[in-house]
């Protein structure tokens, strides 16, 4: 088990090695969900949601996959209960609170390919944090990855105002503006241990 | 383009690029294209797992049922991707620890899912196979496009080897992650300007480019 404290790996997840701007997962829901500041905050709730169930499950079933010692398993299975996960949660939201579950469309469905997801199993399974640890880290990756998608929509509902060059409109403005946050973000580094 | 053959393979090298056209695939484009080898195993190892699903779905796909071909196509998906990961690490430990859980994050490249749902599920394993190959192809080039200009800036080599004279000073901030936005940002400045150029002179380069 490793022995960071459960601040420092919060931390470390939702600023230092921001999920999207230091490691690249989920650039596919930041690129096209950040346009408007309403949906990134929607977004961000439900990736947190998933994050968090994820997370408990892939702890409990790589404890599983140890004991019966079929550990080439772990992508499959990983994979298999994301897909369930993100169902699972679609199916209750449309029955418990229809009025979000047509605000989120398309989105719910598609946090199944998001990389984010998985990268958190993975990560967590790879630095073998104890069960309490992978929560503050799903916790912190969450954050994360809702900071960075308030931020992006705030200047790209702001940028969409501004006279821009034609050929640089769209994409490349929007990676640009992504590499601008980034760079600010290595800011954070001192803070770490 | 009237060989529909030729068509099938063609399209993801240009027309359809994966990643400087249809931006699919960003995640693993930018986070392992610090060095030009990374982005060059990372391409070939997408080629091959896109190549092998697309054979596979696309020979099974009368047999499997409308409501479970997603999870189908995952688990075949990440069954060939496990097999990647175990002949990395066989073949090189170092590659294999330099890339990281990104060799699995393949599963989850939108890219595969992409095209075993809109085209391998769809057609003959003939031309499934074309259809990967080009894609492939083209994600491959990219990542190396990419790839190269940021090791060349940020670390002075190509490959390991130097290619620029010992007193450059090295753009360190081209194998930040940051860097990786840049460089993707500044293809695709270089990409659009050109079809532009292409549509004013009426060329034919251009048709169908702008998707």
């Amino acid at each position: 088990m490793s022995d960071a404290t459960h601040w420092s790996i919060f931390v470390n997840a939702a600023l230092i090695n921001n999920f999207v701007l230091a490691y690249f997962l989920g650039l596919c829901p930041f690129m096209g969900v950040s346009a408007k500041l309403s949906t990134a905050l929607r977004m961000g709730g439900a990736v947190t949601f998933v994050m968090l169930v994820a997370s408990t499950c892939a702890y409990w079933l790589n404890q599983l996959l140890l004991v019966l010692d079929v550990t080439y398993l772990r992508l499959i299975s990983y994979v298999l209960v994301i897909a369930s996960t993100v169902q699972l949660v679609e199916m209750l939201l449309r029955k418990l609170s229809p009025a979000s579950f047509r605000a989120l469309g398309i989105f719910l469905p598609l946090i199944t390919t998001n990389c984010a997801i998985l990268g958190l199993a993975l990560f967590q399974t790879n630095r073998g944090y104890g069960f309490s640890q992978c929560i503050a880290f799903a916790l912190g990756a969450a954050a994360g990855f809702t900071l960075a998608l308030v931020l992006m929509a705030g200047v790209r509902e702001k940028l969409d105002l501004v006279p821009v060059p034609e050929v640089v409109r769209g994409a490349s403005a929007a990676l640009i503006v992504a590499g601008i946050l980034s760079l600010s973000f290595m800011g954070f580094a001192g803070l770490g241990s | 383009m009237s060989n529909p053959s030729t068509d099938d393979f063609v399209r993801g090298l240009w027309r359809q690029n994966p990643v400087f056209v249809q931006l699919l695939g960003l995640c693993p484009a930018l986070a392992v294209s610090n060095s030009a080898i990374n982005s060059l195993t990372m391409g070939l190892a997408t080629s091959f797992v896109l190549l092998a699903s697309g054979l596979v779905i696309s020979s099974i796909r009368s047999w499997v049922p409308a409501d479970v071909r997603i999870v189908t196509y995952i688990c075949i998906i990440a069954s060939f991707v496990t097999c990647v990961d175990f002949t990395i690490k066989a073949i090189s430990l170092e590659l294999h620890k330099s890339l990281g859980a990104f060799i699995s994050l393949i599963v989850v490249n939108c890219l595969i899912l992409g095209r075993a749902e809109s085209f391998a599920s769809r057609n003959t394993p003939v031309r499934a196979v074309l259809d990967a190959l080009g894609m492939g192809a083209g994600f491959t080039v990219s990542l190396l496009l990419i790839g190269s200009v940021r090791e060349i800036l940020g670390s002075g080599t190509l490959f390991g080897m130097a290619v620029l004279p010992a007193g450059f000073q090295t753009w360190t901030v081209m194998i930040l992650p940051s860097g990786g936005f840049f460089v993707l940002a500044l293809w695709l400045l270089i990409i659009n300007r050109w079809q532009q150029a292409a549509e004013r002179t009426g060329s034919p380069a251009a048709e169908g480019a702008g998707k």
